[in-house]
């Protein structure tokens, strides 16, 4: 069975890395597989100051490496594979590749990120790589001495705009907002605005990319007028905020209207042994740090998970007596009093029953899984099978009826 | 995989004969240098079969425009000097090689 991973983890991106970091340094058997380039989005941004301890001059390259030696260091496998299928219910979950290598894993990790949004506008498409670029690192040195413009006034929009400046002879940004309001953080915005390579296009929005091979000009339409202005250009770069790579899991995860993964606080998705981090799942702030929160997060739960699922295998599921699964709470007074009852039972009835108490305060999943809606509440299990059920008060009596109702 | 310049360009490429790919790279392209590994591992695979060219657009950028070339990075085919395809964006090398699949 060694060739079943405890976790395996879809995406190299700083979710992905991190819990990657965790999950190994539990000496859990982690795989990482990542299509393509390492480091997600963050690997192609320059200028990476805000993750705490690494400040100015670090770029999200050499960050997204250390992160990738960190993992490694601790045994994480890293693959460079693509999943193009999953199956992620059951005890084991399968994943396929593009090469065709079946992975097996016993909890998920999904870290599938974000790429940047595509606004669709006529020619965006057909320029691209001829001019419309959704990365300024890679692009930008096309632009020395030309004019680019720049769509969008989040972070990233405003923060790659002066990272062209450094090129780009101009850089005007198009602001869909009145004058003077950006959506980005205040420390940029003041920066970008006093940056006298950058100018300002405001109250306006894209209309289309147009050229010949390559892009010649742009249609700026005004949102208040409707006025349509051509202008000359060389580059557009669209930062428009970002969509999630979640294509692959509709029907298989719950995923809100716009595609993000819905998770709780321990980052579990709908299905049990799953996890989502990182830009792909739902969450206020989507961030190099947020998303090794996320994966830090997602480890220790899925670490959890497994000495839960293992020990509930061991004491219930795997053994050959007949078992009781007593399901209990601390603040609730009843169940206490019929837990004791339950035990003087099986003392009275012999070896050849067992008794598993759950605190289902402690364990919410198997109250799920066996949907037991009341407390306290008394489970028989026989060779891995549920055999009958005694919910809310029972008695001595009620147990023997089940036990040999069930014929032992 | 033979490096590609302003100088030697025409004479490996626009004037070679079958299958030339070449990749356009600049070393500020970080997704460019990831992938690099993997398109010299495929140009060694495929030897023979097609001839494979490197080029640093830093330094060549008036080359790269005349290939259209204004993004990175970007993967192009040439066949007896014309450009037949090319995959720009993101670029991932299992689509590289399904491309070269296709065209040898």
């Amino acid at each position: 069975m060694s060739d079943i991973y405890d976790i395996v983890i879809v995406g190299g991106g700083p979710g992905g890395m991190s819990a990657g970091i965790y999950g190994s340094r539990s000496r859990l058997k982690t795989v990482i597989l990542q299509k393509g380039r390492l480091g997600g989005q963050a690997a192609t941004t320059e200028e990476l100051e805000n993750y705490p301890g690494f400040g100015r001059g670090t770029t999200g390259p050499e960050l997204m490496q250390a992160m990738a030696d960190h993992a490694e260091s601790f045994g994480t496998e890293i693959v460079r594979d693509e999943v193009v299928d999953l199956s992620l219910n059951g005890d084991v979950k399968l994943l396929t590749t593009k090469s065709g290598q079946v992975y097996k894993a016993k909890t998920v990790i999904l870290a599938l990120g974000a790429e940047p949004r595509s606004l669709n506008i006529r020619g965006e498409n057909k320029f691209r790589g001829k001019g419309v670029s959704y990365c300024a690192t890679c692009d930008a040195d096309f632009f020395e001495e030309l004019d680019v413009i720049v769509v969008g006034n989040g972070d990233a929009a405003v923060e790659e705009a002066m990272y062209l400046t450094k090129f780009a002879e101009t850089v005007t940004i198009i602001v869909i907002h009145d004058e003077g309001i950006l959506d980005c953080n205040q420390a940029s915005a003041e920066k970008a605005m006093a940056n006298p390579k950058i100018k300002w296009v405001w109250s306006s929005v894209l209309q289309e990319v147009k050229g010949d091979g390559l892009v010649e000009s742009v249609v700026i339409k005004n949102i208040k007028t409707g006025e349509l202005t051509e202008m000359q250009i060389n580059g557009v770069f669209f930062f428009v905020g970002t969509v999630p790579k979640t294509e692959l899991l509709k029907g298989q995860v719950d995923l809100d209207e716009q595609g993000y993964v819905i998770t709780n606080e321990q980052m579990e998705t709908s299905v049990a042994g799953v996890y989502a981090v990182g830009d792909c799942r739902v969450k206020y702030l989507r961030q190099v740090v947020t998303a090794a929160s996320d994966g830090a997060i997602a480890a220790v739960a899925a670490d959890k998970y497994l000495a839960e699922e293992e020990d509930f295998k061991v004491r219930v599921l795997n053994v050959k007596e007949p078992v009781w699964v007593a399901f209990w709470a601390p603040q609730v007074e009843a169940s206490i009093n019929a837990i004791a009852d339950l035990e003087q039972w099986v003392a009275k009835t012999g070896t050849n029953v067992k008794l598993v108490k759950i605190d289902t305060y402690r364990n919410q999943r198997l109250v799920e899984r066996y949907a037991v809606d009341e407390i306290p509440s008394a489970l028989l299990f026989h060779k891995g099978e549920l055999i009958s059920k005694l919910s809310g008060s029972f008695s001595p009596e009620d147990l023997d009826n089940q036990m040999n109702l069930a014929g032992f | 995989m033979i490096e590609v310049n302003k100088n030697n360009f025409e004479e490996e490429v626009l004037k070679a004969d079958g299958l030339v790919m070449v990749d356009f790279w600049s070393p500020s392209c970080e997704p460019c240098k990831e992938l690099m590994p993997s398109v010299h591992q495929l140009a060694e695979k495929y030897k023979g079969q097609a001839k494979f060219c490197s080029l640093d657009t830093a330094g060549n950028r008036r080359l790269s425009i005349s290939q259209k070339v204004l993004g990175l990075p970007t993967i192009a085919f040439y066949r007896d000097g014309d450009k037949i395809a090319e995959i720009t964006g993101e670029v991932a090398i299992e689509d590289v090689e399904a491309k070269l699949n296709e065209l040898k």
